[in-house]
């Protein structure tokens, strides 16, 4: 056999002469991209799938039951009557109170952090972006626990604000807003504003992170494009930044929303102990064994984020991404 | 009349660099500037003095004879089409163009027509509509210039206005820019590091280096007169030679351009006619560039780069042969002697 007859076999080996499995199974993905992707996303699809949606599909169904009032047993046949129940006034007032929380809560940290994200964003540089992150990150590495119970002392009566507002001779303003009826209370630590504070202080971190990065991605040329077609700085910030920051803002705002709207813990410790969504599921499914109603109570959140999204959708919010 | 724009013995340092050192420069109006130059020669931050992105260090700058000192970007009655056009992606095309009505206050239906009218002057009719995600470079090109244009500047800066287009649209748009400007009668000042951009549009040319301004005037000017290396170099492809050189084949004890297409390659022995140059040498590479064949031959003194547009392709590599260029062809450049 002649060199040159053997050569193309010998350089260029086919498929079928390569050995060991190893080959084989690398082989068959180069050829059929679409099965290696598969292969790398089944676990997570399965965990998804499963645990996630599964779980969440069974809260449904639940919620689609019933309990008989005098035995105290779980009903397992489709009925609206939990809903109904959902819907009494004592219900309702738990679920107002709770949305308007969540609301209040997220505007005051969109306007809180917005600032504090421009300037992280436009202005810190080297180990002044350092700090930030670190201030920002910080909080989130210790116990959420250990932190609401430190503003419950912060706020409380013989707390450090009370103490600091006597010192400066301002108490009429802690005692005219505690005196201020719905929101006011005996003290910072039983009341509404108390509540409505640590909410803010916790999730804040989660609204400045979004808007910073939006932030980030606005180039500075758009800046100077807005400028040199006659735009005072004003009128660059609300329609060119603003704007094309929007989807941070409604990103972040669907993280300190939801978060307040399922949060359980901060309204028991900090508060005037009037119930919110959390606590009344926590409540129902514990010692009232009423999971239809727990149930019941865990869709008005999904629901509630459901319709946001879609409305922030349908105002444009995320055109830009 | 007073200049469209007036350099002042303008200096700017970014820390220690001195990005643009002690420039003058009167740009007349109507004229079709540019601003040519190596990257970090200062002729992008002349461009952004001009628009009110950087202030000077030192000296003044004056825009129709109003000094602009201290004036802001936004009151400044210049417009800037931006490298890399820089439009809002939160906008669709028609608000793009629209905006600068906008923020003058220009109410819905008049600034919408005159938004359509800029976009037909620059041959998009009809895409008000679009999202500019959706446009390509060439397009957002344009909307970028109707966007600058339908505020009615009294100069219009153009940031390598061509760089991001492939060859064939890049030639198209030279046309239609120095079409627009003529017809609009605007004065336009545009920056580029491509000379041949330079010298096929611009009614005067500004060649920086260093931050300073080397050598102004019109492409002819600097192309067939260079006054020193470095424009002999940059602009176009030169050969430079050394004063002895230049000196032992008739010309001046200077530095001296001689461009390539003046050099004519003929075999050994040819006779030199009068008034006319010759130097022997032997051929190192040939390089076919279609329309012309690049020869780089090497004398007993140095090598030279002949450019021939027919003839040289009978030649190849190693051959022996006499370049034969006139005496006039050769320019003494001052400066660098």
């Amino acid at each position: 056999m002649s060199l040159s007859a053997a050569s193309p076999q010998t350089i260029v080996p086919s498929v079928g002469q390569r050995s060991g499995i190893v080959e084989a199974i690398s082989d068959l993905f180069f050829a059929r991209p679409k099965f290696l992707t598969l292969v790398l996303l089944l676990p997570p699809l399965l965990w998804i799938g499963i645990v996630y949606v599964g779980s969440l599909f069974a809260l449904l169904l639940q919620s689609f039951y019933s309990l008989d009032d005098f035995s105290g047993v779980i009903i397992h046949e489709v009925t609206l009557s939990t809903y109904a129940q959902l819907l009494e006034d004592a219900n309702i007032q738990i679920i107002v109170r709770t949305v308007l929380m969540s609301a209040v809560v997220t505007v005051a940290c969109a306007i809180i952090a917005f600032p504090i994200a421009y300037y992280a964003a436009r202005y810190a540089r080297g180990w002044t972006k350092a700090l930030f992150y670190l201030a920002v990150m910080m909080p989130l590495w210790s116990s959420y626990l250990v932190k609401v119970y430190a503003w419950k002392l912060i706020l409380a009566k013989e707390g450090i604000v009370t103490w600091l507002a006597a010192k400066l001779h301002v108490s009429w303003v802690i005692d005219g807003l505690l005196a201020v009826p719905i929101i006011g209370g005996p003290s910072l630590s039983f009341s509404y504003i108390g509540t409505f504070l640590v909410f803010v202080y916790i999730w804040i971190p989660y609204m400045i992170l979004p808007i910073q990065a939006a932030l980030e991605r606005v180039p500075t040329n758009y800046i100077e494009a807005s400028a040199d077609l006659g735009a005072s700085s004003r009128q660059t910030f609300w329609t060119v930044i603003f704007p094309l920051a929007l989807p941070g803002i409604i990103a972040g705002s669907i993280f300190t929303f939801s978060l307040t709207l399922g949060d359980y813990i901060i309204p028991q410790i900090v508060g005037n102990s009037r119930l919110f969504i959390g606590q009344a599921v926590y409540t129902l499914q514990g010692t009232a064994g009423n999971i239809p109603l727990a149930a019941a109570f865990t869709v008005v959140p999904m629901a509630i984020m459901g319709v946001y999204l879609w409305m922030a959708k349908r105002m444009g919010a995320f055109d830009v991404l | 009349m007073s200049p469209a724009v007036r350099f002042t013995n303008v200096s700017r340092r970014f820390g220690a660099v001195r990005a643009v050192d002690g420039v003058s420069l009167d740009i007349a109006p109507g004229e079709f500037f540019a601003m040519l130059g190596p990257s970090g020669s200062g002729k992008t931050t002349c461009l952004r003095l001009i628009a009110g992105f950087e202030q000077p260090d030192d000296g003044h700058i004056d825009i129709f004879g109003e000094t602009v000192d201290g004036v802001p970007p936004y009151k400044r009655n210049v417009n800037t089409v931006f490298q890399d056009y820089a439009l809002f992606p939160h906008l669709t095309v028609g608000e793009n163009v629209a905006y600068g009505l906008m923020i003058k206050g220009v109410d819905r239906s008049e600034r919408e027509k005159q938004a359509k009218d800029a976009l037909a002057m620059v041959k998009l009719a009809g895409y008000e509509q679009r999202r500019t995600a959706q446009l390509s470079g060439g397009q957002r090109q344009r909307v970028a210039l109707a966007r600058a244009l339908v505020n009615g500047p009294k100069v219009l800066l153009l940031d390598e206005p061509l760089g991001a287009l492939d060859l064939k649209l890049r030639e198209q748009m030279q046309d239609e820019l120095k079409t627009l400007q003529r017809d609009l009668g605007i004065t336009f000042v545009f920056v580029t590091h491509d000379q041949g951009e330079a010298l096929s549009m611009a009614d005067r040319v500004a060649i920086f280096n260093d931050g300073k301004i080397v050598q102004i005037g019109s492409p002819s000017d600097v192309y067939e007169r260079p006054t020193s290396r470095f424009v002999a170099d940059f602009v176009g492809s030169s050969n430079v030679l050394p004063p002895q050189f230049a000196t032992s084949h008739g010309g001046a004890h200077w530095w001296t351009s001689l461009r390539p297409e003046k050099i004519s390659v003929a075999g050994p022995a040819t006779l030199v006619p009068a008034v006319h140059a010759h130097a022997d040498g032997e051929i190192k590479s040939v390089s076919y560039k279609g329309s012309v064949t690049r020869l780089t031959v090497a004398t007993d003194e140095l090598r030279l780069i002949a450019e021939s547009p027919i003839g040289a392709a009978k030649f190849k590599q190693g051959d022996r042969v006499r370049l034969i260029w006139p005496k006039s062809a050769m320019i003494a450049m001052e400066g660098d002697a």
